[in-house]
This record gives structure tokens, sequence and C-alpha cells, in this order.
């Protein structure tokens, strides 16, 4: 069910009618039905691989926390006798049997999305090898379907067990309760990837209907589908056209492109999270913000702390920090600083760590080589970036140029071009061509060309692009507004019959310019495939 | 004040769907120009008084036969309820629709839909379904023409359907938001223009010439309704010289016209006595009969229904007698529209007709 099939709708709007309809301790149960459902209906296999995690996660989890509140208990009853060795020795063997356990489940589950998502990949790769010494020999692919949202359930999940290892939460009593963080629908095929600790806190109930936040998210569901229906839906055709087409759309329209699919990336991504947040907050549960105004940011760090917050963090909480940390890492930093110097010697693991998170991101993403280059890219990038820091500090303490406006905006057009132009790694079909068709643009840039009615034969209309103007333009004043608070906040001390025409309007205008129905090929979430 | 409450809200919920009702409705194709097939089917309801005969089928009907000259000259009442590729089961839930308004004496339905097993495009989906009167029979009708990728709220709301025609709305969106435009001689489609045949086309060797199972079913549900109904079902096959239409396929409506006692009459087999000129009575080398065709081929029909099932002239009758004049008068002066155009412009421009001199 996709979130703009018919069907989706009519499910979410009986579901928001029976949650408020029945009693209210029984509310999270209704959610993990709909959720199992709104699974089994995408397909019936995909349960076992969910349940598979859920349990595998649960056990681990339940096992790590009462080995811990075991230890806890053994401390508190032998307090005075035990000596400081012995407590030492104690949390070591502790550590170690929930290690144990934690390494189990992940290597579990780690190894079920790996299996799922990458075993072709590996296989095709063999298979280039194998063609490339010469030998005849292909390896069959497998016949595997990727369990839709197992990217984002699996590293929720995980997210869960290691926050329980840490002790930072304490683990789920409830297999059930469980089972619906792991499975909440709304969250489950493209995010955000919800941390236990947050999401516990309302997802569980009970609720009683409150109309300020029914409104608040009927208005964000809404939002969520003009972004995605007038703008991302709209936009599709010309991204399509422009990269499926690479020997017929070189230069100035690699460009164009290249820009059109940062807005339809944009669009769709943030509009199905828009729907996400939205579909919680009229069930009363609070759900992560993954996005702040990324196309604001100035540099590409402050992209990433911007765009899919929840993924950048979970790769920084749980991969980042714990590696920079990690044994190997502490001695390649003691080795480097003793051959390379203190200066470049220390940022050798932090360069290493980066590009491996870079790395981790990029195959989260898909498994290409177009992602694993889009993710190193990030990382070079960020490392090129944080290499010329001092450069930077100088040459803004020399020219005094920070805070101006025409600075500032220099800034967020260089971010935005660069990370569009990374972005080009998913769209065409494999590296060479992605930088062919990037070189394209400064070989043979042909700008005449977009003069010349070319513009008219991406298969977007002037009425096409009239919708996705004004489109644009409604986002970008809606971007500017959300400082200080979001546009929902300001529309607040309005007169009802204002918000209410705004929600109308906005209704219209998915209705009437939205890129639906027959004529349309329905466009899945972009973010729905990783 | 909850009262007023409650008022106000239910104020603004009709003040939105009443809105989002006269959105759909000029969003909605008009079909006043160019494909103007697409108000056939609601044309029917506009109808007054009950019918003699209803003609069921595609355009082989409703471009062959003309009931205002069924009335003028043999005082038949008719009705021709058709579309463009108009499918068996379109036409059988068509016939049910109108069951349930009327019951006609007879029901003649055109057997060249025999040849389409499963729904063929959406576009003439729409043309048919989006006229029908909403019923159960319509949704049956939608259940049953639906294209893998059609959905069912795509017809109760046609809204979902047509919203993309924003940018091309006209004039007569707007002028013809709820008003017709009468475009139609009792479903019949009139033109007067003249492309005579220049070659018959052989028709294609088929890999199989039986007859889909679930074309063959619907014409079983249609022979059974009529029987229920107490009405005679006559077969009929209009003398179109292309959709090839194959032996084999004679073959077995003969057969089956027999096994079950119906009436089964091949225009193309009755040349001679209908008159047809396949060089003056079509208007697009043959695929359909112009004015003259389609009048060459109500004369010769009148008298066989009038004689085989006992039809009554009704030309007598003063509340019939007045309802039908006014009909007649928008036959002729249509008819002498089309001339005029067709004398000023060599072409009908204004039905969307090609210039003689292009192909």
């Amino acid at each position: 069910m996709l979130f703009t099939s018919y069907s989706f709708i009519a499910f979410i709007l009986v579901l928001f009618v029976i949650y408020y309809l029945v009693p209210r301790r029984f509310q999270w149960m209704l959610l993990l039905l709909a959720s199992y459902l709104f699974y089994f209906l995408a397909s019936p296999e995909y349960l076992i691989y969910i349940s598979l995690t859920t349990v595998s996660t649960f056990l681990a989890a339940f096992r790590i926390g009462r080995l811990a509140d075991a230890h806890q208990s053994h401390l508190a009853a032998h307090k005075s006798s035990l000596t400081r060795d012995e407590r030492k020795a104690g949390k070591e063997a502790l550590k170690q049997r929930q290690r144990r356990l934690l390494v189990a489940c992940m290597l579990l589950n780690f190894g079920l999305l790996a299996v799922m998502k990458y075993t072709n990949f590996a296989l095709a790769n063999v298979n280039g090898l194998l063609q490339a010494f010469g030998s005849e020999r292909q390896l069959a692919f497998l016949n595997i379907a990727l369990p839709m949202g197992i990217s984002f359930y699996t590293f929720q999940s995980m997210g869960y067990l290691l926050d329980v290892y840490r002790g930072k939460t304490s683990a789920q009593k409830n297999v059930f309760r469980l089972a619906l963080f792991v499975s909440f629908f709304p969250q489950l095929v493209q995010g955000p990837i919800s941390r236990y600790d947050e999401l516990a806190q309302t997802l569980y109930g009970p609720h009683k209907p409150d109309w300020t936040h029914i409104s608040y998210g009927l208005q964000r569901i809404l939002w969520g589908f003009f972004k995605k229906l007038v703008i991302a839906d709209r936009i599709l055709v010309a991204v399509n056209t422009i990269i499926r087409t690479p020997e017929e759309y070189q230069g100035v329209f690699v460009l164009v492109g290249m820009l059109f699919y940062t807005l339809q990336l944009y669009a769709d991504f943030t509009g199905g999270i828009d729907i996400t947040i939205g579909i919680a907050e009229v069930l009363g549960i609070r759900v992560q913000e993954n996005f702040n105004a990324p196309f604001l940011a100035r540099n590409i760090t402050d992209y990433w702390r911007r765009w899919h917050i929840s993924m950048g963090t979970w790769f920084r909480d749980y991969l980042f920090y714990p590696l920079s940390v990690s044994r190997p890492m502490l001695n390649l930093s003691r080795s480097a600083r003793r051959k390379l110097g203190e200066s470049l010697g220390k940022r050798v693991p932090v360069y290493l760590c980066t590009l491996i998170v870079w790395f981790a991101t990029g195959i989260w993403h898909g498994s290409s080589w177009n992602f694993i280059v889009w993710g190193l890219l990030n990382g070079v990038v960020i490392m090129v970036s944080q290499a010329c820091e001092p450069l930077y500090t100088r040459f803004h303490q020399r020219f005094q140029v920070k805070e101006r406006l025409a600075y500032r905006a220099f800034e967020i057009v260089r971010t935005t071009l660069l990370m569009s132009a990374i972005r080009l790694f998913d769209c065409y079909r494999d590296v060479p061509l992605t930088f062919r068709m990037f070189g394209t643009m400064f070989t043979t840039p042909n700008y005449g060309q977009l003069f010349h009615g070319q513009a008219m034969q991406l298969g977007l209309s002037g009425a096409d692009y009239l919708v996705l103007a004004a489109g644009v333009a409604i986002i970008v004043a809606s971007g500017i507004r959300r400082k200080p608070g979001s546009m929902r906040e300001r529309l607040e001390p309005l007169p009802a019959a204002w918000r209410y025409a705004a929600m109308y309007l906005l209704l219209i205008a998915i209705l009437l310019f939205g890129a639906y129905g027959v004529g349309y090929d329905a466009s899945q979430f972009i973010y729905n495939q990783f | 004040m909850k009262r007023l409450k409650v008022m106000k809200a239910l104020l603004a919920v009709c003040l939105v769907l009443g809105s989002l009702f006269l959105l759909q409705q000029l969003v909605m194709p008009k079909y006043v120009r160019g494909i103007v097939e697409g108000s056939l089917v609601a044309s029917y309801y506009e109808e007054t008084t009950p019918h003699d005969v209803i003609f069921i089928g595609d355009c082989e009907v409703y471009e062959c036969f003309s009931p205002v000259t069924l009335w003028n000259e043999h005082g038949i009442t008719s009705f021709i309820r058709g579309s463009a590729q108009q499918l068996i089961w379109q036409s059988y839930y068509l016939l049910e629709d109108t069951l349930a308004t009327e019951k006609p004496a007879v029901v003649i339905f055109n057997v060249l839909a025999l040849k389409y097993d499963e729904p063929q495009k959406e576009a003439y989906n729409r043309l048919t379904l989006d006229g029908m009167r909403l019923s159960r029979t319509k949704l049956e009708a939608i259940r049953a023409s639906m294209m893998p990728d059609e959905k069912l709220i795509d017809y109760l709301v046609p809204l979902f359907r047509y919203h993309a025609r924003w940018s091309e709305l006209t004039w007569d969106d707007v002028r013809y938001l709820f008003g017709k435009k009468p475009l139609f001689h009792n479903g019949y489609y009139m033109r007067v223009d003249v492309r005579p045949v220049t070659t018959v086309p052989e028709g294609k060797k088929l890999p199989d010439y039986s007859f889909g199972d679930n074309a063959m079913a619907y014409l079983d549900k249609m022979t059974a309704l009529c029987k229920e109904n107490d009405i005679e079902l006559m077969l009929i096959k209009a003398p179109s010289v292309y959709p090839y239409w194959y032996p084999e396929w004679e073959e077995q409506v003969e057969d089956y016209a027999s096994e079950h006692g119906l009436v089964y009459l091949n225009f193309l087999e009755h040349q001679d006595e209908t008159g047809i000129d396949y060089s003056t009575d079509t208007y697009d080398t043959g695929l359909h009969m112009n004015l003259s065709g389609a009048e060459k081929l109500s004369r010769y029909l009148g008298p066989i229904l009038r004689d085989t099932y006992v039809l009554p002239d009704r030309r007598d009758d003063p509340e019939l007698s007045e309802v039908w004049a006014p009909k007649t008068a928008f036959y002729e002066q249509m008819k002498a529209d089309q001339l005029a155009e067709l004398e000023q412009f060599g072409y009908l421009k204004s039905l969307g007709a090609r210039p003689p001199d292009q192909p």
C-alpha cells in the first residue's frame, strides 16, 4: 500500500476512527494489528522477517536487561563483602556475556539484511571479476524479494538493542509492545529511524482525542501529500526523461536533471516524512523530525545535520563513536601520531572512521556501486572540508564576510549545488556514466538548447512548469516562515475560519494539481527503496 | 451554543462538499465538440416516454439507425443505448439500467462486440460508463469493464480521474457545467458527409475464431434477461465493411440465434434489399453509415420489426406525437445545419472531420 494510494488513505481514515473508539488501553494493540496488517498486505512472507527481527531483538535485549538486573541485585546484596577487584571482574563478566548476546543478535539481523539486500550485488561483482579474468562461468542470481522497510526496521531494532546494552534504556518486557515499536506502520517504509526511549513515551498511549493534535496531524498529512503529489511526482517525468536517455540529454540538461532531482527528492522524502509524522500526530504519537531546512545548510556537515537526521545520528551514535574509541582505532591513532606527527596523526583514525561510516551510509541506501561512491564522496568532501577548516577560519577573520547575507547565500547555494552534484549518483545507471554525464556539463554545456524549446520536450507542459514554480514558491515561503515557529503554529492564532480555509485550499491544490490517478505513474516514495 | 457549533460544522461540511462537487463538474469532459460520443449514454435519461425498441451496442448501432426515421415512417418509438466500442458486458448492464425504468417490446443487439472478451481501453470505458446514472448496475458495469490499472473510486469520484483537465478547461466547461447541449437523436449520432468505400479490407487470419467465454456468457445473460422480462431479443450485424466480419463468427451467431430461437439479421447480406450504396452511404469509407445509410437501414428495418414483433404504429398517439414533433424538428434542423456546413467548408469541421483531400 503506497502512502498515496486510495487504499492507504481509506486504511488510515478507518484506523483514526477505530483508534479513538476502542478502550484506550487497547489502542497500542490496535496499532500493532494495523501495522502487521499493513505489512501483510505488502506481502505475507515479509511478516516472517520482521517477526524474526522482533523476536530475536526482544530476547537478546530482555536477556541483556535481566543480566544487568541480576548483576545489580548481586552487587546490592553483597555490597559490603565484594572487593573492588571482584566488582570489576563481575562487571567484566557481565559485559562479556551481554556482548555475546549483542553480537549474536546483531549478526543475525545485519546478516539477514546483508543476505536479503546485498547477495545479488555480491554475486554480480563476482561475475564481473570472473569475466575480467576470462572465465566463462557465471554465478546465478538468487530470487530474493527485499522485505519492505528492512533497512529501517533493522536499524531501529539494533539501535534499541544497543541502547539496552549500554544501559541507556531498559529492556521492553512485552514482546508485543516491542513488535509495535519495530513495525509502527507510518515509519516502517521510509523512517524516521526512531529511538526507543523517544518513541516509547507516546507510542503506547493511552490517548484521548485531542482536536489540536488531530488538526495539526491532518494539516501535516495534507502538506506531505502536497509535496509528494504536486511537486515530486510531477517533476519525476522530466527527471526520468533526462536520466533514462543520457545519450540524448547531456550538458545543460544534466544540470537541469540534477536540480530537478534535488527538488524531487526533497519533496518526495520530506513529503513522506510529513505524512508519517502527521499520521502519528493524529494518533497522539510523537515521531521525531527528520529534516530541518536542509537547503539552508551552509556546509556539507551542516547539511547532514539537517537532512535525514535520524539516519545521520544513528550512524554517528552507533557506528562512528564506538568505532572511534575502539581498540584498533586507538592503536592506529597512537601509531599514526608516532609516525606522522601529532597534527596529522590524530586525524588519520578520524578520517578512516569517517570513510567507514560513509561507506556504510552509502551501501545502506542501496546495493550498487553508485551508492557506495555516493557515500564515499560525501565522506571525502567532509574530510576535505575539515582539513580546510583552518583556512576558512583565517579567511573569515581576514575578510569578515561570514555573517553577510550575500556570503551566506553563496554558502547555501554552494552547498546545495555540491550535494546535488553528488546526488547524481542516485540517478544514472552506473558510476562511469555518472562521471561522464557530470563532465558534459562543462565540456558540452549547450546552454542555448534550453531556450530553443527543448525544455518543453522533457514531458512537462507550460502548465506543469507553472504548477511547479508555484509549489516551490509555497515551499520556500513556508520554509522561510519556519523560524521562529512552524507554519502551523503561526496559523494557530488566526481565526478558525482562516485556518480551515488554508487547509481547504491545500486540499484543493492536491486534488486539482496533484500528479495522481490514470495517466500518471504511481511513483513510490524514493526512500521506500532503501 | 452547542447547537450553533454543530450547525456551523454542518454548514462547513456542506460548503466543502458542494465546492468539490462544483469542481468535479467543471473538470469533467463535456463531450460537446470533437469526440461527442461521451454524451450518448447520459442522453437517455432525458427521455420522458417509453420505447418499443431499444438498440444496444457500439458505433454500429448509434451511427447506423435513425429512431426519428423509424418514428416518422413506421410509428415505432425507439432509442439507441450505444457508445463507442461498447463492450458486451457494458451493453448488458445498460440494458439492465434501461429495464429499471421501462420495458420495451424488442431489444436489438449488434453482435460485433462479441469479438472482445476482455476490457480494451480505459478511454472507451469512460465514454460509456461516465454517463450512466449511479446505481448497483453501474457499479457492476464498472467492475466488469475496468482495466487492471483502473480503480473503482475513479469512476465514483470522477474528480480523481479528470483533475488534470484544469489546464485545458474552455468556456464550454463553464457553459455546460450542469446542462448538456443536445447532440443526438434518441441516441443516433448524425453525420451527413460522405467518404466512400475505396477498398474492402481482407480480414487477417486469426489463431482462434471462437468468441470468448466471457463475451458469450454475457450474451447468455442478455438472452436470459430479455426472456425473464418477456422481451424479444433480436441480433443484428450492421453493414460496416470493417472491422472484418469473419464467416466463422457469422456461423457462431447463426447457431446461437437458432439455438435460442432469436431473429438474426446480418445487414451485410442484405445490401440489395436495404439499398446501401457504399459510395454514398458512409462517411468514413465503410466503418459507419452516414445519414443516408442510417435512414435506408431504418426504412428497411421498420417493416421487419412491425411484422415480426407486431409493433403498433403509434403516430396517432397525441402524447407521443407531441414528444416526437420537436425531436423531428431538431433532426431536420441538424441535417440542414450539417448540409450548410458541408456546403461552406466541404467537410464537417465542427465534428472534427478531415477535409476531403486528406486521407
